[in-house]
């Protein structure tokens, strides 16, 4: 059977790129592209006039020259004449620290709200509704100016610590509650204490390898160990007994009424604290209606099931409904903490310097580069979102339903 | 067998006794109460925990709140019938019941000509009639103060009604327009009219003559008959090369360097008709929009431009001709993962430069550009999951048919996509209609804006929570009941696939 | 299709929005019939609306004096509110013809922004007011205070360099408008709120308790506010310049909106004021308006020192102090160049 002929080659004709489907989709991208690219060129052309016209030219010069202005939240040390670069620095690691210190307490608040909508108890449940309804349902810029505005009117003045005044510090003196902003003791770090940090990190390693072990035997025996207690004990035990062998190298620097402020230790600020507030308050309110669908969605002969087996409730919940309502949970949880993050420009409404105040608002103002500084401002938080999905996107697959 | 019970016992009941109240802890509020709220200890606990909660926060506010004084002229007026009353604190509502309008409609001019003329006729003769009091001529001074005397006399309320019917009658036209989209049980002809709406109401809020929207709607609807003419006649992709040169044609030059100074055809076309029969309304300029209606304005366009787009580029996504799909997919990705508040700056900064030179829109519409392509992102989203909700059968039964790509779209795909999609698009809207109030940091008018503006006059300077309580509770609403009906939404259309 | 729907509306929207980049500023002000003036969101005394939108203040009153001038009515004007962060963008843009929004002339400013400042509205100057429970009577006391001020403005740099040039520590707490600032003044979320002298007593007047904050002798910068025009267009330009000096010359020769229509009806003995008022030479058409421009502007808005009392006054609730503002010849910096 070897007289089969070939099909007639055929010779490729120009129409085949319009009625053929398998050269069509190739004009259009070609069309496609050179339509993008005349698209991409127009707008550069006319951004390289419009400037022209206005004298500016385009450069990143800027960057470098002295800054001139204060920052009073600094992870790094900054000064007014440090760069504009190092500003938008100082900015960026301020928004960084609101949105994971965000994400975290959104999370723990979201969980809780989620879990207490199903109480079987009518009035807490109702609440919790309330709650996640108004949360939800205003916007979030009124929320964080409300936050703002009982932090500052509901929290006594630094002037009222004084002899006779009003206010009074917590925890044998050692936090301040003001409406400036949050005073904690500073741990002071003298000579040895390399030591016991060491030791306390050696402690959480044997925490973790201490688990895998209860794990693997539990699994070979079925003999459950005490896990909790035995890491409570390695958590506060051997740093503790390092802290004392070592002469006390760790003290704490309490804060003090000073002239207009409270001087030493550690100053959480007002306008961080009540745009972490606002942020976790609003997110968490959509997180917890994450939760809650994802725990309905667990059917409930699950949890029937797990009884049956005679699992205790506790276990219940670890081993047979979070894993499976996790499933449910991860996905639309990223999105809230990608939202969380880009919520956090926000922060110009309580004066909270954050990237965009710095970098995306003084910067530009002082330097009229609004592009050059609008671009690197979309650049961060670019990053910033396809990063904090990648890592998540990492989770998610850790937890999907393994199919086989 | 009954027979020989009937003789081994005693006694048997032979009718059924009288149904009898369940014990006392068994019924009613206190059984409820007792399963409910006290059903444990520790549930017990949690129950008086919240009681104490709720009063605490309620003896906080309302006191404040209903003791509210309601009539006076400014803050310090306020402070004073406190005192007087000797009340703790007292809600200054005063500058609520002033300036409710303008928290609404923001500095929208008043129709006040309609106003003098039903209401105010006798006072506008004794002023010297129509023509010299709002005529061309007129003293501006003179009308102003004619004005707010009106407005005094005339009372907030009338002047709601009456002195603001364009947004009035363009909102109520909105419920019209997006009622046969929502329900379907409505008849599909007045769809016609939801496509004709963004011109209607283009022409009431904005004003100016008619023909300008009226044009625009013709001028797409001749691009669309030739689209569909030529791809009639020849294949799709030259009817819609045919369809978008006539469209270049009427609205954009598509020969800049020639000159001819006879394309675009719409402006000629239009002064023409303005000359020959002048008909409009009074124009208003967007400078002066603000208050709730801005937010309306801006969420609303920016959902229903951003349909198209984001429909498009959800087919984008999926599309299996890399290019397209990896410019979409960039597109989609670079959109959402920056903060709307730096695209309004770029909006109020930067958009101006991209555009050729010489073009100025004025800010209101580069806002409404920006949120358009910020939401068309994540309706692309949303249209992209109602896309893979929908059973792959789907797609193939059109394929089977022999539709082409954009039929087996339009007419199996996109309606069933589309629908699943709805209480999602619902969700984006109510989304972006809060994220509005950050248009207050680019100095647009809306409630948050008026909120500074009010507060920096010298009679409410120094008031805070009162305005704030109100726009709040204002978004609240509108945002709680948009919710509901998007759960309805959802819970009817899940039977529906059922 | 949708698309092209969508491009078509745009492309409309751009026709009617003005496409006149090859005409003048005052030619497009003329033919809009209305003065598209940049202004503040709201500033206590400076620009602030009414209950029926009527905006009304000292930088107010400028812009309807420029309108007036173009276009014989004062309330020809469009307030465009602007933010500080937006304002110099949107007048170098073209969206406002003419900046009067408490805007300190700086030589970047002046130069590497393109832009042009058309002389001085209000001589003002950063300072400091503090609780007078504080026992602070100078600013050089402030070591280790914290002081609230408002974010994208020139006084953000002059707070930095006074402290640092004066060796002290402060902790900056920055608010996005003045009434945030006077709000977290007031409840000592901060020590010191400062800004123009000017808009720390106009915050001030609104206290329940004047008597308890006092603002500190120490003024820490020079800030001239200013109207601000697009560089380029040198007779809008002199327009503004010369309607804000007229007002200024009216008070210096006792021209007051109620007496300038009898004094413009003829020729007075002083040849100054004929000049002014069009009696006497040919001023406005130098200037390609009517002759009698300024006789409308001082009708419609008074002059300098009326508008002064009007708004921010000592008779108002800011109650503002003339100081550097008095004419030349009370010891004031107002001096007006002659009208010849």
């Amino acid at each position: 059977m070897a007289d089969i002929t070939e099909p007639p080659r055929e010779s490729f004709r120009l129409s085949q790129l319009l009625y053929d489907a398998r050269y069509r989709s190739l004009t259009i991208q070609v069309v496609a592209a050179i339509l993008i690219m005349l698209l991409l060129v127009e707008l550069v052309d006319n951004t390289v006039t419009n400037l022209a016209a206005l004298g500016k030219d385009i450069g990143f010069g800027f960057l470098w020259t002295t800054a001139g202005y204060d920052i009073n939240q600094q992870i790094i040390p900054f000064s007014s004449q440090d760069t504009h670069a190092r500003a938008a620095l100082v900015g960026m690691l301020n928004t960084l620290l609101v949105a994971f210190l965000g994400c975290i307490l959104a999370t723990v608040i979201g969980v809780f709200a989620g879990v207490l909508r199903l109480s079987k108890n009518w009035l807490v449940a109702r609440i919790m509704t309330v709650y996640v309804e108004a949360m939800r349902n205003t916007p979030l810029l009124i929320w964080i100016y409300i936050v703002y505005a009982v932090m500052t009117e509901a929290t006594p003045q630094p002037r009222d610590f004084r002899e006779g005044g009003s206010a009074s510090m917590y925890l044998w003196d050692s936090v301040a509650i003001t409406n400036r902003g949050v005073y904690i003791p500073e741990p002071l770090w003298g000579a040895g204490s390399g030591v016991v940090v060491a030791v306390f990190l050696l402690s959480l390693l044997g925490i973790f390898a201490l688990r895998r072990y209860a794990r693997r035997l539990q699994e070979k025996t079925g003999q459950q160990l005490p896990v909790l207690w035995i890491s409570l004990g390695l958590f506060f035990v051997p740093a503790i007994l390092a802290h004392f062998v070592m002469g006390r190298p760790i003290t704490l620097e309490y804060p003090e009424l000073g002239g207009f402020n409270f001087d030493g230790g550690i100053q959480v600020r007002n306008s961080f604290i009540a745009l972490w507030l606002a942020l976790s308050l609003y997110t968490s309110a959509f997180i917890a209606e994450i939760v809650r669908a994802g725990i309905l969605a667990v059917s409930k002969g699950q949890t029937e099931a797990a009884f049956a087996l005679g699992i205790q409730p506790n276990r219940t919940m670890q081993l047979i409904i979070l894993p499976q309502a996790l499933r449910v949970i991860v996905p639309p949880l990223i999105s809230q903490y990608l939202n969380l993050t880009k919520n956090s420009s926000l922060a110009i409404a309580v004066g909270y310097m954050d990237v965009r105040s710095t970098l995306g608002g003084i910067t530009i103002n002082q330097t009229g580069r609004e592009l050059e500084g609008m671009l690197l401002l979309g650049l961060f938080y670019l990053v910033t979102s396809l990063v904090i999905s990648a890592l998540m996107n990492v989770y998610n697959s850790s937890v999907k339903l393994k199919e086989r | 067998m009954s027979e020989a019970h009937a003789h081994s016992v005693a006694y048997v009941r032979d009718t059924m006794l009288p149904q009898a109240a369940p014990p006392p802890g068994e019924t009613g509020p206190l059984r409820w109460m007792r399963e409910n709220l006290f059903s444990s200890i520790p549930n017990a606990a949690l129950t008086l925990l919240s009681i104490y909660f709720i009063y605490t926060i309620l003896a906080a506010i309302l006191p404040w709140m209903l003791g509210g004084i309601w009539d006076a002229g400014s803050l310090t007026e306020c402070r004073a019938i406190r005192d007087e009353r000797g009340l703790e604190t007292a809600a200054c509502w005063a500058v609520i019941n002033e300036r409710w309008l303008q928290l609404l409609f923001g500095f929208y001019p008043i129709d006040s000509p309609l106003l003098a003329r039903l209401f105010y006729a006798d006072e506008l003769a004794a002023a010297g009639g129509m023509e010299a009091v709002f005529g061309a001529g007129s003293n501006a001074t003179a009308r102003i103060e004619f004005v707010a005397q009106m407005r005094a006399d005339l009372g907030n309320l009338v002047v709601f009604f009456f002195g603001y019917w364009r947004p009035l009658l363009a909102l109520a036209l909105l419920v019209v327009a997006v009622a046969p989209v929502l329900y379907s049980s409505l008849p599909r002809k007045m769809l016609v009219f939801s496509l004709a709406y963004p011109f209607v109401a283009v022409f009431l809020l904005w004003g100016g003559t008619i023909w300008g929207p009226m044009l625009v709607a013709l001028g797409i609807l001749l691009s669309l008959g030739v689209l569909r003419v030529v791809a009639g006649e020849t294949n799709a992709l030259l009817g819609m090369l045919a369809g978008i040169l006539v469209a270049l044609m009427i609205f954009l030059n598509p020969l800049a360097f020639t000159d001819l100074g006879l394309f675009p055809l719409l402006p000629h076309v239009k002064a023409m008709l303005d000359s020959a029969l002048p008909l409009g309304l009074p124009a208003i300029d967007s400078a002066d929009f603000g208050g709730f209606m801005l937010a309306i304005i801006i969420g609303t366009s920016g959902i229903v431009l951003s349909l198209p787009l984001g429909i498009l580029l959800a087919l984008g996504r999926q599309s299996s001709m890399p290019l397209i799909k990896w410019v979409c997919v960039s597109f989609i990705e670079v959109i959402r993962g920056v903060p709307l508040i730096v695209w309004l700056f770029t909006a109020s900064l930067l958009l101006n430069y991209f555009l050729p030179p010489g073009t100025d829109f004025d800010l209101l519409l580069r806002v409404i550009i920006m949120v358009t392509l910020f939401a068309s992102a994540y309706i692309a989203e949303v249209v992209r999951g109602g896309l893979a909700a929908l059973p792959k059968g789907q797609y193939e039964a059109a394929d089977s048919l022999g539709l082409d790509y954009w039929k087996s779209m339009r007419l199996i795909v996109l309606p069933q996509a589309l629908k699943i999609s709805i209480p999602g698009i619902v969700n984006t809207f109510i989304g972006l209609f809060k994220d509005t109030t950050l248009v207050v940091f680019i100095g647009l008018r809306d409630p948050l804006g008026l909120v500074n503006a009010i507060r920096a006059t010298g009679e409410w300077n120094g008031i805070y929570w009162e305005l704030y309580v109100f726009v709040g509770l204002m978004f609240f609403i509108f945002c709680f009941f948009m919710s509901r009906y998007s759960m309805y939404l959802e819970r009817k259309l899940a039977t529906d696939r059922r | 299709m949708k698309k092209t729907a969508f491009l078509g509306t745009l492309a409309v929207a751009g026709l009617a929005a003005s496409i006149a980049s090859a005409q003048s500023t005052l030619e497009q002000v003329q033919d809009a019939g209305v003065l598209r003036c940049g202004s503040n969101e709201g500033l206590a005394g400076f620009a602030a609306p009414d209950a029926n939108g009527v905006w009304s203040g000292f930088d107010v009153s400028l812009c309807r004096a420029i309108a007036t001038a173009v276009l014989g009515d004062p309330q020809a004007v469009e307030f465009v509110p602007l933010t500080s962060q937006t304002r110099f963008t949107a007048l170098a843009a073209g969206e406002v013809d003419v900046l009067v929004r408490n805007s300190t002339w700086t030589f970047s400013r002046d130069t590497d922004l393109g832009l042009d400042f058309k002389g001085v509205n209000y001589y003002d100057g950063q300072g400091f007011m503090v609780n007078s429970d504080l026992g602070v009577a100078s600013a050089t006391e402030l070591d280790g205070a914290t002081v609230c001020i408002q974010t994208g403005t020139s006084t953000e740099l002059n707070l930095a360099d006074f402290f640092r040039v004066n060796n002290m520590s402060y902790e900056p707490v920055p608010v996005a408008t003045n009434a945030e600032g006077q709000q977290q003044y007031l409840a000592g979320a901060c020590d010191v709120y400062t800004t123009d002298v000017s808009g720390l007593a106009a915050t001030r007047a609104t206290f329940e308790n004047q008597a308890d904050h006092v603002i500190l002798p120490e003024i820490v910068s020079k800030e001239p506010l200013g109207p601000v025009v697009r560089h380029g267009d040198n007779l809008w330009g002199d327009i503004v310049y010369w309607t804000l000096h007229g007002l200024i010359a009216a008070e210096e020769y006792g021209v007051t909106s109620a007496n300038v229509m009898e004094l413009a009806s003829a020729p007075t003995a002083n040849p100054e004021i004929n000049r002014m008022l069009g009696t006497e030479g040919e001023l406005g058409a130098m200037i390609s308006l009517s002759n009698d421009w300024l006789v409308n502007v001082i009708a419609a808005v008074g002059n300098y020192g009326e508008i002064f009392e009007q708004n921010i006054g000592e008779n108002t609730p800011v109650g503002l102090a003339r100081g550097l503002n008095a004419q030349w010849t009370d010891g004031g910096l107002l001096y007006a160049p002659p009208f010849r």
